[in-house]
């Protein structure tokens, strides 16, 4: 259920969504890709579903080279972000169409799909609509329609997207629950790095058709190793190194590596001074308009001018420029 | 106060005013609409002044009307389910696909469905008429009307299913195929049954209009094969029997309320609220999913483009052979030539009067009927829509046969002029009232207390504020009536005089006459309408895009 793809290009409209990629999945990994909007994530998902034809290169599923083959015979199920469900079948028959398909009878696949729907936790909607369903029902049974057939490659497009912040945490631990139990290889795509973080064992950083940064996702956030992945990640102090007066073209700092007093090596203007989580996180502004997070026990006043310390050994060392 | 507060609510005309434009339009339709009807339908069901079932009882028994009935119904069913599979593919193209110039291709599907009918009906008389393009004479068969209803009603389906498609998410059968379904077995389990509820509305409405088709069956019949609609105008006009015309019209009418309910509860049966109001379309890809859209617009455009550019071809066909314009000189000498009595100049003028005078009545009735749906209350508007929308449903035959029936009381119009204008109004006034209705609306009511706080009076207010703003719907819905009265083949057949002939009947009187001149200058005559149509559905496209980008 190792899953390969080498030098995969793929145009959408007139442009190369996806360009010259080559990524690697393990058997029964959980693995996350991220990329801000546009950079070709779900493109990608959809040629490897086989939903959009490759321009260039090959895709391995279990050593199988399934690059010409239509959707319907890839072992690979894909979770839509808007679900996409059969608005004309009930719950049951949704998430039993998949096993019907690869030849379960009626039977099974209403017997498979009640099962899967008791586990999670949606006993008694079999015969409901999907209408009816509020969006956390519905983007459980879709991803049960999509796990019922038992792909080799479960893939999930933004599946937590259009759902509001307070169910998102449980049906996140739930789905990454579901998908270990059943030992599937799951490729989870999402631009939000808390999602990835919580789900994937390793994860890619995508920008315009290609993959830029590969790596469990604590090596990623200890080495973002540029600004544009440092930036994506959510790394609060993302700083040019002459703006601090670094030789490195770019660095990032942690919070909690710098200090707010009287003397320190940076001049800075406090912007704003917020209490949280038993600390202040201090907004402060430098002379050429780059912005500093700080961590501090004690508020800072906007009135006084202050300096910033910095712990350098804490600092990570970035390449500039976009990629 | 509150609009709903009284049963007339409020209004910029106050209840006197209200209770005025409700009863004005009320008159004219209870008289030209509902009498004649319920006169055919008393005539149908007595004899000699009791109720009796004599008359039906002999229609229901007759062999050769119950094979007209039959007909009726077997040409319709077909023409339904060839125009339904012919026009799918188009539908799929239109609602799937991005393609270069698509928005003209689209406007263009709407043109054979506003041709008048004859103009369709000698347009495959020259395909496959006597002395046809194809050299087969099909006139009087099955196939040959079947090929015309499905060219006429292509429009409906490329539009009513296509429109309702494209909202359905792409994604659905998507996720179809990633879970195993092959592109045939993803269409048949996910897409058509989520588009069974348009696929049915439409085919009740392609049925409805081919069970009550006249002039592309009077035609292309030629009474070898009739159906109820031109078995009424047979009966009354060649044999006289007023009895049985009047028996198949209530057996018509039974007929269109049965298929008029069918289509409303298609209508009200959309199984399915889709999220999105249109999913993203996209240029087809290399390969076969090109070849088939290709595949699917050009047989869009051969079976809509052909008819209309023989008909053209063969207008510039000379009668002696070869090519120019002998039919259109011979519309001018034609009287001296054959010496026919029907003069296509005379028609041509008659017609433009008789649009002009359908026009004025139509916007007066059908504005003032809008005025009255805008302003009246909710409850009593709804009633009043449904009667004012019932011509719609009713076939033109019944409101000529109707008129001839019954406007002998109180005074005898059944010989006035103005008949025709108000028969071809009464068909025009709903596509009137839909058009203005919803720009009467949209004047908001805030306009209308800024002009009262003026010192505007009401009938001041709307002629300086509503009239203004809804002047773009208006001119809209007057080319609706002027093409509609243009084009009026059914009831002028039955109220038409022949020191009066419009353009339809000149058509249809040429092209009974032997010969290749009548025969030429029939198809050339054909031309012109068209062109007049043309021009008039241009307006409306042209200033109707305007006019909702305006508001």
């Amino acid at each position: 259920m190792r899953v390969e793809l080498q030098s995969v290009s793929v145009q959408y409209g007139d442009t190369l969504a996806v360009n010259d990629l080559d990524l690697e999945i393990g058997s029964g990994e959980r693995f996350a890709l991220m990329g801000p909007s546009g950079s070709g994530k779900s493109t990608l998902l959809r040629a490897v579903a086989g939903l959009e034809p490759l321009e260039a290169g090959t895709i391995h599923i279990d050593g199988t080279d399934v690059t010409t083959l239509p959707p319907h015979r890839r072992p690979v199920g894909l979770m839509f972000q808007e679900y996409a469900l059969f608005p004309h079948m009930s719950v049951v028959d949704n998430v039993g169409y998949g096993i019907r398909m690869i030849g379960g009878d009626r039977r099974t696949a209403r017997d498979t799909a009640s099962r899967l729907l008791d586990l999670a936790g949606l006993a008694g909607f079999e015969d409901r609509k999907p209408d009816s369903l509020s969006g956390g029902e519905r983007q459980r049974v879709a991803l049960l329609r999509t796990l019922a057939p038992e792909p080799s490659l479960v893939m999930l497009d933004e599946p937590l997207g259009s759902l509001d912040l307070a169910l998102r945490e449980d049906l996140l631990a739930q789905m990454r629950t579901i998908v270990t139990e059943l030992g599937a290889t799951t490729l989870y795509v999402t631009h939000d790095r808390t999602e990835a973080f919580a789900f994937a064992e390793r994860l890619a950083i995508m920008s315009d058709g290609q993959i830029v940064r590969t790596g469990t996702p604590q090596e990623v956030w200890d080495h973002p190793q540029t600004m544009f992945v440092a930036r994506f990640i959510g790394h609060p102090n993302v700083l040019t190194g002459p703006a601090i007066g670094l030789d490195a073209a770019a660095v990032t700092i942690p919070p909690d590596a710098l200090t707010l007093g009287e003397t320190g090596d940076l001049d800075v203007s406090i912007v704003d001074s917020v209490f949280t989580d038993g600390h202040y996180e201090i907004v402060a502004e430098l002379s050429n308009g780059e912005r500093l997070r700080i961590n501090s026990p004690t508020p800072a006043d906007s009135g006084i001018a202050h300096r910033v310390s910095v712990d350098l050994p804490a600092s990570q060392e970035l390449t500039a420029g976009e990629l | 106060m509150d609009r709903d507060s009284s049963l007339l609510g409020t209004s910029p005309l106050g209840k006197a005013g209200l209770a005025t434009i409700i009863a004005i339009p009320s008159a004219f339709l209870l008289y030209f609409f509902a009498y004649p009807v319920a006169s055919i339908t008393i005539r149908g069901l007595t004899t000699d002044g009791s109720f009796s079932f004599a008359v039906i009882g002999h229609v229901l028994t007759d062999g050769p009307l119950l094979s007209v009935a039959r007909f009726t119904v077997v040409q319709a069913l077909i023409s339904t389910v060839v125009t339904v599979v012919v026009a799918f593919p188009a539908a799929w193209a239109f609602a799937r696909f991005d393609f270069p110039g698509k928005r003209a291709l689209r406007a263009a599907t709407l043109v054979p469905f506003v041709l008048p009918t004859l103009v369709v009906g000698s347009a495959f008389l020259t395909i496959a008429g006597p002395n046809g393009a194809i050299g087969v004479d099909l006139t009087g068969t099955l196939f040959l009307i079947v090929v015309a209803h499905s060219f006429y009603n292509y429009a409906i389906v490329v539009r009513g299913v296509g429109a309702y498609w494209e909202r359905i998410d792409p994604h659905i059968e998507d996720a179809a195929r990633t879970l195993g379904a092959s592109a045939f077995t993803a269409f048949r389990t996910v897409t058509l049954p989520l588009l069974r509820p348009v696929i049915a509305s439409t085919s009740a409405l392609v049925f409805l209009f081919s069970f009550t088709s006249f002039g592309v069956v009077l035609l292309l019949g030629s009474l070898k094969q009739t159906t109820i609609e031109v078995e009424i105008w047979r009966q009354t006009t060649a044999f006289l029997r007023l009895d049985i015309a009047s028996t198949l019209a209530v057996l018509q009418l039974i007929g269109v309320g049965i298929i008029l309910a069918g289509y409303g509860w298609f209508q009200r049966t959309t199984a399915v609220q889709f999220e999105h109001a249109t999913a993203p379309t996209r240029r087809p890809r290399k390969g076969r999913e090109r070849i088939a859209v290709t595949a699917a617009l050009t047989s869009m455009i051969v079976i809509l483009g052909t008819p209309l550019l023989v008909l053209v071809i063969r207008s510039f066909t000379n009668p002696a052979g070869g090519l120019g314009i002998a039919n259109y000189q011979n519309l001018v000498r034609l009287p001296e030539i054959t010496a026919a009595f029907v003069d296509p100049i005379d028609a041509i003028k008659n017609s433009f009067i008789v649009a002009f005078m359908t026009l004025a009545i139509a916007l007066v009735i059908g504005g003032l009927a809008a005025a009255a749906l805008t302003y009246a209350s909710r409850r009593v508007a709804r009633g009043f829509d449904l009667f004012v929308m019932l011509p719609l449903g009713t076939s033109a035959v019944t409101i000529g046969f109707g008129f001839l029936v019954a406007l002998s009381w109180p005074v005898d119009l059944r010989t006035s002029l103005l008949l025709i204008p108000i028969a071809h109004a009464l068909v025009a006034i709903p596509f009137v009232v839909r058009t203005t209705t919803p720009a009467l609306g949209s004047v908001r009511h805030n306009l209308r207390e800024a002009a009262a706080v003026l010192g505007a009076s009401p009938w001041r207010t709307w002629w300086t504020i509503d009239l203004k703003i809804v002047t773009p719907a208006v001119v809209v819905a007057a080319a609706f009536a002027f093409a509609i009265s243009m084009g009026e083949f059914g009831a002028t057949s039955f109220i038409t005089r022949p020191s009066f002939p419009t353009i339809p009947i000149a058509i249809f009187k040429l092209l009974g006459k032997p010969g290749a001149a009548p025969f030429g200058a029939a198809i050339a005559l054909s031309v012109i309408l068209m062109g007049i149509t043309g021009i008039s559905m241009f307006v409306i496209d042209a200033i109707g895009t305007r006019a909702s980008n305006e508001l």
